[in-house]
């Protein structure tokens, strides 16, 4: 047969059999708008954002972590929110990965304050002994280099001006380095003496993580504040005093609190848990709340993780803690 | 004859440009295995996992298969049309420049300076210069072709063909992006799209890379080794058409249950199922080429390496299909077990493969038999049992790790943490750390067989 014969005509013939399949599912999508919607809730990067973002790209991260919550129950107690098309309208590249040798992090914006993430990144083993991530301590010992920031927002289309980028910079500097940023000693810690004014890789990687999924999350608290607390607020706690659950309670302290609330709970990030004073309100009711709900200022929030019965648990470990 | 002495020096080139990278590539992995289980292994900035993940991928991918489908692809084109290369300059400028830039591309992907596209990392220049040597070498492939001697072009011909222009398709589009400045640049396609075009290439860079040109050494070596004629023209007829039709369809079974639109990946899902047909039309086409002759698996020391590799190539594509389903995917995908899959595929079909065919492709250019049968013996063993350890205990670990993901309590609540699903992998890691040495030791065994075949001690000045 002929087409057998002449390699030019099948390789002709191989392409037209390749595109077939080519215009279909990547073509035509691409071209449709609502693959990828734009939806004004969602902004794009700042500079500084961005810059973290090429660090994250620069040192591979999304080789271990994901960025999309698939829309599985288990995924969405454990993660937040499954992904919406619309939240990657800004992402070039997208960075969905393919391993979780990490957690996902689409929605770790919001979840933590600063400084966890400061103590986090430059020591995971710190934090969580059986971690496998690598330290990534000298992020801080790093200058920011800001001198394509502007170049880099205007070939992504992000309409920022020249002056706007260097106002985004400015007013991060002086956010880190001023002595009121609630994770000054956090950062200083890590950061080398010299370059505590300035802007370090650091900083830009936790302002860029901080940006994850905030966009929508923050929306949907506008819509549902208080709920958790007002439902919450008049239960007691079924487990008060049960020794068992004490024991439990301990463990799941261990597993979900300590990293931030210290080993005995005499406070980190976190607050002291075993003196009387309660930030939020100190009835069972209102820790209740407080742990299942997350509270502003980097409390996450456990319901979905934990469920009612495991929170309560570890009330009773805390309550335990707070007789001695 | 000038220019077959021309061409073999490219070919001998290519042989020990596969087999120098797939050490590098190899020693990488076993670096990455490591720092899984001990993360004090980061020790610097360019030996952080992020980083030598991808230049161990790449490493593979690019430096070790490529270099052997070069290898390969110079020398079948002159055996299959009776024709000298049309180019051999270019051929050899080929090589040249090719060496360089794995190197130049390693040292790159070492720095940082990444894309983060999944097997397409390299930043824009190296993507130019991947340009600059695909068309030398299609150049050289068409070239040779047009200017054949021998009529009928054999189906290892095809393939090669459809390599061609696969990758130059599918590489160059994935690769549109944006620049900056000379390191950096940003995709052409936001989000969802980045992602629908990315995992399109993603698998049609297995298509293209692990599939055709393998496919194609194994119908030209294993008639040319066991001297026995492929079982049936026209099923290879049908399973290159339908292969090559297929493979296109399927990129969104890698983006199962993302915010990619479903219909994109229920046709992906629909073609998934579909290929295991054209893939077995391959298997079974080998198999009954053995017909009645089954004890060349003892006899030819050549033989089982292709056997066993088409054996795993058929394991493979019934695996890959099933992944692609949403339940499972639901399960699977994010964990070892695909890491398993991937590893089936890579060290038993492509190296398998790969590895009988520079045997065979090294005795016929220096004109000499192989140092040792027994060392390819052990050659064949260690890669086998390393090969089997390593992805038979990450499907165990896959199916571990997604089902702690998923388990719950009573009310609903997750039954463990992240970490505690970390912390149950170790063990894992562990065996998979000690599957690879094994396979390293088989991979150093062959290395050394080659190089004692191309240098006998004797010889040696
Ligand atoms: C000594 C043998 C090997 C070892 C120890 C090894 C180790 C590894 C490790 C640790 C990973 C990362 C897995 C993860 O992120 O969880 C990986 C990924 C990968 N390796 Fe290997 N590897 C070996 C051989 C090979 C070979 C021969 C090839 C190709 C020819 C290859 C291709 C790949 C690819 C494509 C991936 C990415 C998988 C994905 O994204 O799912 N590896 N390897
Ligand atoms: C009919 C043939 C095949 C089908 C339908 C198929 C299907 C799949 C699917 C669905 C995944 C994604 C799994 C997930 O992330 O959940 C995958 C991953 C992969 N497969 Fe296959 N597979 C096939 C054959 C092969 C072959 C022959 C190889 C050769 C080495 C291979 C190499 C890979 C690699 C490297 C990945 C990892 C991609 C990544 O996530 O980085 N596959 N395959």
């Amino acid at each position: 047969m002929k087409l057998y014969e002449n390699p030019v005509l099948l390789a002709v013939a191989a392409a037209v059999v390749i595109s077939v399949g080519t215009l279909v599912t990547t073509f035509i999508p691409l071209f449709h708008p609502s693959t990828q919607p734009v939806s004004p809730l969602v902004k794009p990067y700042t500079a500084i954002e961005l810059e973290g973002r090429d660090i994250y790209i620069r040192e591979g991260c999304n080789n271990c972590h994901t960025q999309t919550v698939r829309p599985l129950r288990t995924e969405v107690a454990r993660y937040g929110d499954y992904s919406k098309p619309e939240e990657f309208a800004w992402d070039r590249p997208f960075l969905w990965g393919s391993r979780r040798t990490g957690p996902d992090l689409a929605r770790a914006g919001g979840k933590y304050p600063d400084s966890w993430h400061y103590r986090h990144m430059a020591n995971p083993q710190g934090m969580f002994e059986k971690s496998n991530m690598p330290s990534y301590a000298w992020l801080a010992k790093r200058r920011l280099d800001t001198s394509a920031s502007f170049r880099k927002v205007t070939v992504l289309g992000y309409g920022y001006g020249a002056d706007e980028v260097q106002r985004q910079i400015d007013g991060f500097r002086s956010t880190v380095t001023a002595a009121s940023y609630p994770s000054a000693a956090a950062r200083a810690r890590v950061t080398p003496e010299d370059l505590r004014g300035g802007i370090t890789e650091m900083d830009a990687m936790v302002a860029y993580l901080q940006k994850l999924g905030r966009d929508l999350k923050e929306a949907a608290r506008r819509e549902s504040a208080g709920v958790r607390t007002a439902a919450a607020a008049e239960a007691r706690n079924p487990y008060a005093g049960d020794k068992k659950a004490e024991e439990e309670g301990e463990d799941l302290y261990k597993a979900n609190c300590r990293s931030c609330h210290g080993k005995k709970a005499e406070g980190g990030f976190g607050p002291d848990l075993t003196d009387p004073q309660w930030k939020f309100g100190g009835t069972d009711g209102d820790i209740f709340a407080s742990i299942a709900g997350g509270r502003p200022g980097g409390m996450p929030a456990f319901e979905s993780m934990l469920g009612k019965d495991r929170i309560w648990k570890t009330i009773a470990y805390l309550r335990k803690l707070g007789r001695r | 004859m000038a220019d077959g002495a021309q061409h073999h020096s490219v070919v001998k080139g290519f042989i020990f440009s596969a087999v120098f990278w797939l050490l590098v590539g190899l020693l990488v992995g076993l670096w990455i295995a490591a720092e899984m289980i001990f993360p004090s292994l980061n020790l610097t900035p360019w030996l952080s996992f992020g980083r030598l993940r991808v230049v161990h991928t790449n490493g593979l991918i690019y430096g070790f298969t490529l270099s052997g489908i070069f290898a390969c692809s110079y020398y079948m084109l002159e055996k299959l049309t009776r024709t000298p290369i049309a180019f051999p300059r270019l051929a050899r400028a080929h090589l040249y420049l090719f060496n360089a830039a794995v190197l130049l591309a390693a040292v790159s992907l070492f720095a940082g300076i990444s894309t983060a596209k999944e097997y397409s990392e390299l930043e824009w220049p190296f993507d130019v210069v991947v340009v600059v040597i695909w068309v030398m070498f299609s150049a050289n492939v068409l070239g040779t072709l047009v200017k054949r001697r021998e009529k009928q072009m054999y189906v290892s011909l095809w393939f090669l063909i459809a390599t061609v222009v696969t990758v130059a398709v599918v590489y160059i589009l994935n690769n549109l992006a944006m620049p900056v400045n000379l390191l950096k640049s940003y995709s052409a396609y936001a989000g969802v799209n980045d992602a629908n075009v990315q995992w399109w290439f993603g698998h049609n860079a297995v298509a293209s890379v692990f599939t055709f040109p393998i496919l194609a050494m194994f119908y030209y070596f294993l008639p040319k080794s066991t001297g026995l004629p492929i079982y049936s023209h026209r099923l290879s007829i049908i399973a290159f058409w339908s292969l090559v039709f297929g493979y296109l369809w399927t990129g969104a079974h890698h983006l199962m249950l993302t915010p990619v639109p479903e219909w994109i990946q229920t046709v992906a899902l629909a073609f998934s199922m579909f290929l295991i047909a054209p893939s077995w039309g391959s298997v079974i086409n080998g198999y009954y080429t053995m017909n009645g002759n089954w004890e060349q698996m003892r006899t030819n020391y050549l033989t089982k390496f292709f056997i066993l590799g088409i054996t795993f190539y058929g394991l493979q594509t019934i695996q890959g299909p099933t992944q692609a389903i949403r339940a499972l995917s639901g399960l699977f995908h994010y964990t070892e077990w695909v890491v398993g899959h991937v590893h089936m595929g890579t060290m038993g079909w492509v190296t398998m493969i790969i590895s009988a065919s520079l045997y065979f492709v090294v005795v016929k250019v220096y004109g000499r038999d192989v140092h040792s049968v027994k060392l390819v013996g052990v050659h064949f063993w260690l890669i086998l049992v390393g090969q089997l350890l390593f992805s038979v205990s990450l499907w165990v670990a896959g199916i571990a790790q997604g089902a702690m993901w998923k388990a719950t309590n009573a009310d609903g609540s997750l039954t463990y943490t992240f970490l505690d699903s970390v912390a149950s992998m170790v063990p894992y890691w562990k065996i998979r750390l000690a599957a690879g040495t094994i396979y390293f030791a088989g991979i150093v065994v062959f290395a050394y067989n080659l190089v004692r075949t191309a240098r006998p001690k004797t010889a040696a000045a």
